[in-house]
């Protein structure tokens, strides 16, 4: 998508040494953050996740024990268990429902402003507001998407009471706010060349085929963007089960960053949350590594030339 | 970065005379039943939220209230301090703005025009530090700061804004200084302005919609938060709005009316943010997602 080169590779002839100051000066600020609240606190997490700390007291070293413990604790593989399951589901089908409203969108369609404000809305709502509508919308005896359902003869389960109704009411809630993937596939669809769709059409194409083999291509390295950082969004959710469940019913919303946060925060486990936190990031790099590698088969570069 | 407002508006102007498109139609269709979908439950919260207490439970619901309880708003509003939330959560921001746009846009500055040993290198580790997620610092970041006895102030809130701890906003302006001619810098510095006064009178003054764009940002990120302040916040007297809603939430839990009324309250500065500046978030999501 359009014109971001990193342009990394300029190698100046003579630098001057006033400029060179001026830099890091202007730099200084990033520099000194980096070291004081990531570069730095990213070391401090590992070593604190091997020791017990309570902060008010002196840590006291434990080896590996933090991580022994882990696999012992059936709360942090319940964690892990919602988690994955969220991003697996959650993921693909905000993926979907984001592409199909913006396709739909893309047909050079009247009212498109009007649209796309509606779609993109729920999306800046701040969540803890969303969480706590939505508590009300799934109600089960007064919730409007219970009475939705009863349009059609259904009676809805008590989605946030019941064990196995948890999980998905908070995916479908999430499907409120696929309208910024939704603009950001169809700035992605609106850069395809026009000329494509008119070459598929010469070639006989139908709109099935010419989605699948236009549009699908060249909008894959948005999809593959989009997948990464939903994956990643979906170990950062937080405050949804926080406020809606309290990680219940019998655990079935304990997402993991839920369980870090109380291990932390409410039984100040500060060595065993912080090895959770580097599991979770050894976790999330490899999920990552995993989706790039696979990617070269459905990933679609401009300029790629493919070697048959 | 395309701006898809302007680029679709041209596509509204030219009005084609052909027979009726039935696939268009059909997007018609289906758009309009999704638009319903997706304004339902704001329909259904507000209604609720202006309805009497005797009034909300019925099914099925009716959303139309009937008497209108517009006493539910004051009511609501004055059982927590929500006017000192708001104020907070305003001061919070600003603060964020300041900091931020500061520290982001002499960093992007930097890595975008000025000639230095180094510049690379750093700039790696500016995008290699987008992939971190925040769960890894959190940790270490609140011991440091109850370490340093700022736990319960705005400290560990605004402080990190003005050393550039986002990234993405560092990427985002050196990225949008990088289409900025040299030629005008250069003359500049022949004429004998500083550094600081090429950023000042040229870069900053041309480069307002970035600025925009990562106020609009900075906005709504701070209305959104939640984790960070919960932490830190302590005191009643320094919640923002997210905290006070989440305790309202939490005593006020089977009045749903008022519970209504309050979460309306959080969402509407949001909402008319958006209605005024939707260009700004916009070019934001898009810029976003053209990362990739």
């Amino acid at each position: 998508m359009g014109g971001f080169s990193l342009n990394l590779t300029f190698q100046p002839k003579r630098l001057s040494f006033w400029e060179s100051l001026n830099a890091w000066i202007f730099v200084a600020p990033w520099i000194l953050g980096f070291i004081l609240f990531t570069g730095g606190p990213i070391l401090a997490s590992l070593v604190i996740s091997f020791t017990e700390w309570d902060i008010v007291n002196p840590p006291v070293w434990a080896g590996l024990g933090n991580y022994e413990l882990m696999l012992r604790d059936p709360l942090f593989f319940q964690s892990l268990k919602v988690t994955t399951l969220y991003a697996l589901v959650a993921v693909p089908l905000q993926i979907v429902v984001g592409l199909f409203i913006a396709i739909l969108l893309n047909t050079k369609i009247r009212l498109i402003g009007l649209y796309r404000t509606l779609f993109y809305l729920p999306a800046v709502l701040p969540i803890v507001s969303v969480a706590v509508m939505w508590r009300w919308i799934l109600s089960r005896d007064w919730g409007l998407i219970n009475w939705f359902l009863s349009l059609f003869g259904v009676y809805g389960p008590g989605w946030l009471s019941e064990p196995e109704w948890a999980l998905p009411a908070l995916i479908l809630m999430s499907l409120w706010g696929v309208g910024s993937g939704m603009l950001i596939y169809l700035a992605g669809l609106q850069g395809i060349p026009t000329d494509l769709y008119e070459a598929a059409k010469v070639d006989g194409a139908g709109a099935w085929a010419s989605f699948v083999y236009v549009t699908l291509p060249m909008i894959s390295p948005v999809i593959l963007f989009q997948l990464v950082v939903g994956l990643i969004a979906a170990f950062q959710v937080f405050a949804q089960p926080f406020i809606m469940t309290q990680g219940g019913p019998q655990n079935a919303t304990l997402f993991y960053l839920l369980h870090l946060f109380r291990n932390a925060f409410e039984f100040f486990r500060m060595g065993y949350a912080s090895a959770l936190s580097w599991v979770l990031f050894i976790y999330i790099a490899v999920l990552t590594v995993l989706i790039f590698r696979f990617s070269a088969a459905w990933v679609f570069y401009e300029g790629e030339i493919k070697n048959e | 970065m395309t701006p898809i407002s302007a680029q679709s508006s041209n596509k509204l102007r030219r009005t084609d005379r052909r027979p009726i498109d039935w696939a268009k139609v059909l997007a018609h269709i289906i758009l309009i039943a999704g638009s319903i979908m997706f304004l339902m439950p704001f329909v259904y919260v507000v209604s609720t939220s202006l309805k009497t207490a005797g009034d909300v439970y019925t099914f099925p619901p009716e959303f139309v209230p009937e008497p209108v309880a517009w006493e539910n708003y004051p009511d609501a509003l004055t059982a927590m301090p929500f006017d000192r939330f708001f104020l907070n959560t305003i001061l919070l921001a600003l603060g964020r703005i300041i900091g931020l746009t500061l520290s982001c846009s002499l960093a992007g500055f930097a890595f975008a025009k000025l000639r230095w040993k180094g510049r690379n290198t750093l700039f790696f580790i500016v995008l290699l530090t987008l992939m971190i997620p925040t769960e890894v610092t959190l940790i270490p970041r609140y011991i440091l700061f109850s370490k340093l006895g700022w736990v319960g102030s705005f400290a560990p809130l605004l402080v990190p804004g003005f050393f550039a701890e986002n990234a993405f906003f560092v990427f985002l302006f050196r990225q949008f200084f990088m289409t900025m001619g040299q030629d005008l810098i250069d003359a500049a510095r022949i004429d004998g302005c500083s550094f600081v006064g090429v950023f000042w009178r040229i870069i900053a003054p041309n480069a307002k919609p970035v600025f925009a764009v990562v106020a609009i940002y900075i906005i709504q990120n701070n209305w959104n938060s939640f984790l960070l302040p919960m932490i830190y916040l302590t005191d009643r007297a320094k919640y923002t709005l997210a905290l006070g809603l989440r305790l309202f939430n939490e005593q006020y839990y089977s009045q749903t009316h008022l519970l209504m009324a309050a979460s309306v309250f959080v969402v509407v500065p949001i909402v008319i943010l958006f209605f005024f500046m939707q260009r700004y978030f916009i070019q934001g999501v898009v810029f976003t997602g053209s990362k990739g």
